[in-house]
């Protein structure tokens, strides 16, 4: 017996995927403005999937207010700018400034388990966002903007952006998948699974949930901070709005809870669907809460659970297979 | 190796286990009988870690380990399986042992993975590996849990009645599973209703009733012993474990 982890379709799964990262990465260079654009949006959606789905779909941490971290990223970029730091330095440092808040935000939060957690996240959200209306450069609801970008020619704000989103994308998904292959990956499962049975097998129960709260609040305030150098406008209420969170959830139960690439597929739908019907306001937000209401009670691993078991799919396997040794 | 003294748990006003010493030494198999709701699962949880007890102490190899959590004390070689299997739903087979392995055990890469085979392999559910933990029965979720706590590489094995319900064929497969594990110097501490399994294996049997230990050594006499004989087995089920 052996154990299996790679497969020959994962290996060109992976070589077709760095040819598409390729590919993308000199998009800006002969996409149309409005394409460039969209694809940095959807490059935020796959992150907030992806980590909805790290806290979620494997650590059965299940939070309805990712929203609080979304909306931090994108003042802590305001805050940081406001400070003299370049503009998409502060960008690509408000996602990191707004992870090491989270450890403290988690200290409290992990002690919490299953509604309450969750409950408890919403709150947390709505603190955030209180605390940051306090602040006079915000002005309350009315709201500020990221002014330093409005020194740099359009066309190259769009590039960055896009190049940043991209590459932001890109960071995450390798980390969190580096990560939920190794140690961490069959820790905070088994913590899904059964937290008094992971810690009698000698789970370090707080220190893996830490970890992934600390990744996905990170993930969430860089998309959050991404989002706004492509907004440039700061009005708190837009980006501490549970409808992100709603989002999140949307695209990891469509796409597929627990599986590693159903969030990314979920991501692509949400973004299709939002694209060719136009989503904004409350029948739009209901159609996509009945969607995945609808997927979680008769398709619960979502889409790519479906397509996984039916064509015995491996593209990106974090799981392991024990197989008989093939004869020399 | 492992030694208790003086433990006692309270639940409220419900006192479980009242000064109660044990022990148990390097490479020795202990069986523990008694009554439902003796304490003997609860006393197996404080050895374990899972809850403190209301007073008294814990040393392992020596140390003090009463302030360790179940998952420290795991991970210096004290393992446990759960009366009530615990598998990880999600997890295959492989993947709940795997979890042990790396956390419990220490271990990485191909190290943890072959730590994984071996267990499997002496516990004879290689078969089983891909098997999603949800879709187990109940004798092989009892079965996972021992293999799951083997392959935290245990010092001290503490297992809790994972031998209810066999055949008498895999009774005796169970027994002989048992058996390499001590072959191997790991010490065992089993908690079992099934006596005449238990005498096949252990060295020195204890008998709880009400939060006490009432009667302790060699299994044979232990199983003579006037006082167990009226709180647990009844005369006729003495004699037939005895044989
Ligand atoms: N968490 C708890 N809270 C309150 N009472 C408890 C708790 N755990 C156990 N008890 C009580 O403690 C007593 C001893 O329980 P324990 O599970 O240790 O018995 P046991 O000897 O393992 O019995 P069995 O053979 O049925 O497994 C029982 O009366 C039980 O109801
Ligand atoms: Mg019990």
């Amino acid at each position: 017996m052996k154990v299996q982890r790679w497969t020959p379709q994962s290996g060109v799964f992976i070589a077709a995927l760095g040819a598409m990262v390729l590919v993308l990465a000199v998009g800006p260079t002969w996409f149309s403005a409005g394409v460039t654009d969209r694809l940095s949006a959807l490059f935020v959606y796959v992150i907030l999937g992806a980590m909805w789905n790290a806290l979620a779909g494997y650590g059965g941490l299940v939070s309805v207010g990712q929203q609080a971290f979304f909306g931090l990223g994108a003042y802590a970029a305001i805050r940081l700018s406001h400070a003299d730091v370049p503009v998409y330095l502060a960008v690509a440092l408000a996602g990191l400034a707004v992870g090491v808040v989270s450890l403290a935000i988690g200290e409290v939060m992990l002690r919490l388990r299953g509604g309450e957690f969750a409950v408890g996240m919403w709150v947390v959200a709505e603190l955030a966002h209180l605390l940051v209306n306090l602040d006079p450069l915000v002005q309350g609801e009315t709201g500020t903007s990221l002014i330093a970008l409005n020194a740099i020619a359009a066309e190259a704000r769009r590039a960055y952006t896009y190049w940043l989103s991209l590459a932001a994308m890109v960071a995450l998904l390798a980390v969190l998948f580096a990560l939920l292959r190794g140690r961490l990956g069959t820790a905070i499962q088994s913590i899904r699974d059964d937290e008094r049975a992971a810690s009698s097998l000698g789970v370090n129960v707080l220190a893996t949930k830490r970890i992934v709260f600390v990744l996905a609040a990170t993930g969430c305030a860089m998309a959050g901070a991404l989002w706004l150098a492509s907004a440039i406008t700061f009005q708190p209420k837009a980006y501490f709005s549970v409808q992100w969170t709603a989002y999140m959830i949307f695209m990891t139960l469509v796409g597929g809870i627990g599986t590693f690439e159903g969030p990314i597929l979920g991501a692509i739908l949400f973004f299709l669907v939002e694209t060719f019907f136009g989503g904004r306001g409350v029948w739009y937000l209901v159609g996509l809460g009945a969607a995945a209401l609808a997927f979680s009670l008769f398709l619960p691993r979502g889409i790519f659970g479906a397509l996984e078991q039916r064509f015995a799919l491996r593209l990106l396997p974090l799981g392991f297979r024990v197989v008989e040794r093939t004869k020399p | 190796m492992l030694t208790a003294t003086g433990l006692s748990k309270r639940f409220g006003a419900l006192v479980v286990l009242s000064d109660v010493d044990f022990s148990v030494r390097a490479g020795e198999a202990v069986g523990i009988v008694g009554p439902n709701g003796a304490g003997k699962t609860t006393l197996l949880n404080i050895l374990s870690g899972t809850y403190p007890p209301s007073s008294g102490r814990i040393a392992f190899r020596g140390t003090d380990v009463s302030g360790l959590d179940a998952a420290a004390r795991c991970r210096i070689g004290i393992a446990r399986s759960h009366q009530i299997p615990r598998p990880f739903h999600g997890m295959t087979v492989f993947e709940n042992l795997l979890v042990a392995a790396r956390a419990g055990g220490g271990l990485r890469g191909r190290a943890a993975e072959q730590k994984c085979l071996d267990a499997l392999g002496q516990c004879g559910m290689l078969k089983l590996s891909n098997r999603p933990g949800a879709t187990l029965g109940l004798l092989d979720r009892k079965r996972l849990e021992l293999a799951r706590a083997l392959a935290t590489g245990p010092d001290v094995l503490l297992l809790d009645e994972i031998g209810g319900g066999l055949t008498d064929g895999e009774a005796a497969e169970l027994v002989a599973i048992i058996l390499a594990i001590r072959a191997r110097g790991i010490a065992v501490v089993w908690i079992e209703h099934i006596v005449h399994i238990l005498v096949q294996v252990v060295e020195r049997l204890v008998c709880m009733d009400a939060g006490r230990i009432i009667a302790e050594g060699d299994p044979k006499s232990v199983l003579r012993d006037a006082a167990v004989i009226d709180a647990y087995l009844g005369p006729s089920a003495a004699h037939a474990a005895v044989g």
